[in-house]
């Protein structure tokens, strides 16, 4: 009966789609009902032919075919966003790269967004997804709730993530850093969305151990506070049911603040509790020995998730938006220091007793390098939000340095560390192709990320410094152009930082695919009946 | 009074209020007597059940069957 519910709706999108194709007022959109027609019709065809086929047995066990799915696409669109990002810092440092027969659609303007969504929601998101996922089954002891629902949202946020990257190629986009896609897109990953907090809080309620682990505690945060903060911040009105344009709801200041509320929120909650909960887990399980405090763990999750709501105004400062809000903004960032060492310490010391770890196994190293990166940019955003600061960081690249030390260092590497971890494990084998790929991994990111965080050091200030100099009369000293000449030699050491990451992310992948195909079997063990019931 | 400075008003009162209490509240739960042992055995969660899920109730460990024993 489903099936044939199913097979209905699937019919009736593939025709929707076809006609909003057929009316479509701009490419972009024309673009994705295509897109979205084929995806129906190939379902539908999917379906027609499981219709009416015997059910194999309820399958019991862990749900880990769709974390290996997860496990690949994280890998695969690691590598495109890395990709896309060294690139992209190739045309900063020559612009001749901005190609003239791909303009409109492969310059910088357009490349940006592609690289932020690729690494942030593709990359990331695909990592939240599949160890959430992971994590929660085995903490809770219980299959994934929902059967496909988790196959849906998987398949769904792919989805996403192609009409978002092509929407922006193609020049769909609603401005908004960070919550690029139009319309239509939104509205998807909001169903998408809604439909992983279905999974997530069935297991949570099914569960067999009587208290939910901290680690899902900071993925429900995320997944929740996401959801809110998407659907605030994305209130637009379409122009056209068969367009691609919408206008947003907010106007002015209100904007700009829904905007960084989100913006930072982002960060807050996708890129640092969902990572958390990665940490919570993953260190302590490579580790071998439970986290260092348990009540110190409750203790960052509250601390956390209540300070960094307040964070975002620092976005702000010297704008249209008031002085209250900006001192606001400013006053929690400094506060939410306090936690985010909390948590840092908590991650380290959970290795106490076991620091010889740190030089035989690299993926611990890669976890405790990845802390270490927390730590740091949780102490350098702080800083950079007091207004003095401010005043010289904002707008230079001190800031790209900044997101890069976070989002390379701490999420680029604890991720890094969880698929070393799981592939083994999700594709039963007794350990890794190849530790020493580990290492090499291991050494080429780090000293990519140390060049790219220096390179923005040091061209940051710069230019900050450059644009404020004045002489004796109080003329401004440097043009615009001044700065961008003398950023140069920074910008190609930026570049190859790039190309070292990107050069361990495929080392990474050719690693863990030969771990899945080929890597050392594990031993049988002795099958486990399951009692009669 | 306007809508603004209505809701402006009680949240900057009761809610303010409301929220600092709940959060000071979590830190004095978590150190509420008696919370050591209990997480002592939370912090182990991930130790366990690798394999598969709890089949039914009392069957702590061994009642377990992994995706891959099918």
């Amino acid at each position: 009966m489903w099936n044939y519910i199913k097979i209905s709706v699937l019919g009736l999108v593939t025709l929707l789609a076809a006609i909003a194709a057929n009316y479509a007022r701009d490419v972009p959109y024309m673009v994705h009902m295509i897109i979205v027609m084929l995806v129906a019709a190939g379902l539908f065809l999917w379906t027609v032919r499981q219709t009416e086929e015997p059910a194999g047995p309820a399958p019991i066990g862990y749900m880990d075919d769709v974390i290996r799915a997860g496990v690949a696409a994280t890998a695969f669109w690691g590598v495109i966003g890395f990709l896309a990002g060294t690139f992209i810092a190739a045309q900063l440092a020559w612009p001749a790269l901005n190609f003239e027969w791909a303009q409109g659609y492969a310059n910088f303007g357009r490349l940006r967004p592609l690289h932020t969504s690729a690494v942030i929601f593709a990359f990331g998101g695909n990592a939240l997804i599949c160890t959430s996922f992971y994590i929660v089954q085995r903490t809770c002891a219980a299959r994934l709730w929902g059967g496909n629902l988790a196959w849906f949202v998987f398949w769904g946020y792919q989805l996403f993530i192609v009409l978002a990257a092509t929407g922006y190629l193609l020049g769909a986009t609603q401005s908004k850093e960070y919550a690029e896609p139009e319309w239509y897109v939104d509205l998807w990953l909001t169903v998408v969305w809604v439909a992983y907090l279905l999974v997530f809080l069935g297991t949570l309620i099914k569960r067999k151990e009587p208290h939910i682990y901290v680690a899902n505690w900071f993925f429900l945060a995320f997944i929740v506070t996401v959801a809110m903060l998407h659907i605030v911040n994305n209130l637009s009105v379409p122009v056209s049911i068969f367009g691609s344009r919408s206008v947003q709801l907010f106007a002015g200041v209100q904007d700009a603040m829904t905007q960084w509320w989100y913006g930072h929120n982002a960060v807050g909650f996708f890129l640092t509790a969902g990572f958390l909960g990665m940490m919570y887990y993953f260190v302590p399980k490579q580790a071998e020995r439970p986290v260092f405090s348990y009540k110190l763990s409750i203790i960052h999750f509250w601390a956390l998730i209540f300070l960094y709501i307040w964070a975002g105004p620092h976005h702000l400062h010297y704008t249209a938006l008031p002085d209250w809000a900006s001192t606001l903004g400013m006053v929690f960032s400094i506060i939410l220091w306090m936690p985010s060492w909390g948590g840092m310490i908590n991650g380290l010391m959970t290795l106490s007793g076991a620091w010889d770890k740190i030089r035989t196994d690299p993926i611990i190293r890669m976890m405790v390098v990845s802390i270490g990166f927390y730590g740091m940019s949780t102490f350098e955003g702080p800083m950079m939000s007091i207004r003095a600061v401010n005043s010289l960081s904002h707008y230079t690249d001190w800031t790209i340095g900044h997101v890069h030390s976070g989002a390379l260092g701490w999420n680029g590497m604890i991720t890094f560390g969880a698929l070393y971890f799981l592939t083994p494990r999700l594709w039963n084998r007794s350990g890794l192709y190849s530790l020493s790929l580990v290492s090499w991994h291991f050494w080429l990111a780090t000293i990519g990320i140390v060049l790219y965080a220096a390179s923005m050091w040091v061209t940051g200030i710069m230019e900050g410094l450059m644009w404020r100099e004045v002489d004796a009369q109080g003329f401004l000293v440097n043009s615009f152009a001044d700065t961008v000449a003398a950023k140069f030699p920074m910008y190609v050491v930026r570049m190859l930082g790039g190309v070292l990451f990107v050069a361990g992310g495929i080392i990474m992948c050719y690693n863990l695919w030969m771990t899945a195909t080929r890597g050392p079997a594990k031993e049988q063990a002795t099958p486990v009946m399951a009692p009669a019931e | 009074m306007d809508t603004y400075s209505l809701l402006r008003e009680i949240a900057d009162s009761w809610v303010l209020l409301g929220l600092v209490i709940f959060f000071l509240g979590t830190i004095v739960w978590a150190f509420r007597p008696g919370s050591t042992q209990v997480y002592r055995d939370t912090a182990d969660i991930p130790f366990r059940n690798d394999d598969g899920p709890l089949i039914d109730e009392g069957g702590a460990g061994g009642a377990a069957l992994s995706e891959d024993d099918k």
